[in-house]
């Protein structure tokens, strides 16, 4: 499927793995912008919108390379994003039960291969910032993408492709070292 | 008299050789690294892991032609000198890294990454207090080798102090660890590992040990490389056959009473590169 922003309730028939590309508006946000989000308010229109996880290197005004820092940092910090309206997030390596639960009915997490900077970065332009002070890594870019290729992660019925690896893992490393 | 020791020809040798060797580390992967990823590719079986590691290639390709970094997360630089009888152990090497480390922020770029641990407040060129770490081992040639660092692999990285009872245990250590990574560390993955020597040391080794290269495993980094394969986590934890694609060991011999065993995790963006200094 190919997703616009803003996004609506497309996002809801997607299931967790489940592949699609995505084009349309994105704001980066780390660890120091959504700290500041919940302090000072969000500083772009929250309806529909796609929050991505990455600390981008840019360089007189043109994005270098930009790809996904790891989304389970945010964990504790993600429920007032989605309650404004928020509809997908971008990043790597899943993120905990808690935002699974916040995301159901309402919201996606999609999942771009962490380490692409380059590769995202060729599909992406840089159209503004908010947060400028909290420096290059943390700041809020404002982005305009070009199908960015991503596989649904959790989707917003509970299912978590993490999660699901996860306890095969479990299992497999319980068997292979006659744990438990 | 005071000199300024970025003036020194050593040093300025030296601040070259580290600028050019982070250059050609952020924007080029290694042969046997990027070999090791076209043979997971190759022989991986599962759709999703397949499209991961498709969009891996494509972005190492990209970073080539568009002379950028591999990934924004330009790491914080760990740098391994090796010395020659006829040149001193001076502050001069460590001036001309630092001015190198400052100077490849700025003219790659790299992102700045390294802060104060407790203010978190930017120095804003990669360098700070200790910071970048340099290792000096004897050597015949003058080299820098420049290992950045990425912080999702990283902070996945574990230290146990094992009994000495317990080395049969240490495959299942290094497995344990990525089962708690899962996919945070960008799998496919690299993983280090050092056994013995003191707490300290145990780190150090595992670090090295990314030094290796990754197309050749003993038996024993086979097995333990098989276990962590076994668990299915793949390319960034979305499942597969690849979760790492090498295991690499070092080990030192240790206290009787003692078996420190370290696992530097490293993303598949293994990044390294090593420059002679021109002098």
């Amino acid at each position: 499927m190919n997703l616009t922003t803003p996004l609506g309730d497309e996002v809801l028939s997607l299931r967790a793995g489940d592949r699609v590309t995505l084009s349309g508006t994105i704001y980066t946000a780390r660890d120091e912008a959504h700290l500041r989000m919940m302090k000072e308010g969000i500083p772009f229109e929250p309806e529909g919108a796609v929050v991505y996880h990455c600390g981008p290197v840019v360089q007189d005004g043109r994005l270098v390379v930009a790809g996904p820092t790891t989304s389970a940092r945010m964990d504790a910090l993600t429920g007032f994003l989605i309650d404004a309206g928020v509809r997908a997030l971008v990043g790597k390596g899943g993120m905990g039960p808690e935002v699974v639960e916040q995301l159901r009915g309402r919201a996606v997490y999609l999942a771009l291969t962490g380490g692409c900077a380059a590769l995202a970065a060729a599909r992406m332009s840089l159209k503004g910032v908010h947060f400028e002070d909290l420096g290059m890594a943390e700041a809020v870019w404002v982005i305009e993408a070009d199908c960015l290729p991503l596989t649904v992660g959790i989707d917003a019925h509970g299912g978590d492709l993490f999660e699901a690896v996860r306890e095969k893992a479990k299992t497999q490393f319980h068997q292979r070292f006659n744990t438990r | 008299m005071m000199v300024n020791p970025a003036d020194t020809a050593l040093s300025g040798a030296l601040a070259d050789a580290t600028e050019r060797a982070l250059r050609e580390a952020e924007i080029r992967l290694p042969p046997d690294v990027l070999a090791a990823l076209r043979r997971a590719a190759a022989a991986e079986r599962d759709e999703i892991a397949r499209q991961e590691l498709a969009n891996i290639l494509e972005n190492i390709a990209l970073a080539g032609e568009r002379q950028v970094p591999i990934c924004q997360d330009t790491g914080v630089p760990v740098v391994y000198l090796t010395l020659p009888p006829d040149i001193p152990f001076s502050p001069d090497l460590f001036s001309g890294v630092r001015e190198g480390v400052r100077r490849a922020t700025a003219t790659i770029p790299l992102r700045p990454n390294v802060v104060d641990p407790l203010t978190r407040e930017n120095t804003n060129d990669n360098t700070g207090a200790g910071m970048p770490a340099v290792h000096v081992t004897p050597g015949d040639r003058l080299t820098v080798t420049v290992l950045p660092k990425g912080a999702g692999s990283e902070n996945a990285s574990r230290i146990g102090m094992l009994l000495p009872s317990q080395a049969a245990q240490i495959p299942k250590f290094v497995a344990e660890t990525m089962l708690l990574a899962g996919g945070r560390p960008c799998p496919p993955v690299i993983l280090g590992v050092g056994i013995g020597g003191t707490f300290d040391m145990a780190a150090a080794l595992a670090k090295e040990a990314l030094l290796l290269p990754v197309d050749t495993m003993d038996d024993y980094e086979q097995e333990i490389c098989d276990a962590v394969n076994a668990l299915g986590i793949g390319p960034m934890g979305l499942g597969g056959d690849t979760t790492a694609l090498a295991v690499k060991v070092k080990r030192a011999d240790c206290h009787t009473a003692s078996l420190p065993v370290a696992v530097n995790v490293q993303c598949w963006a293994c990044r390294r590169a090593t420059v002679e200094v021109e002098r």
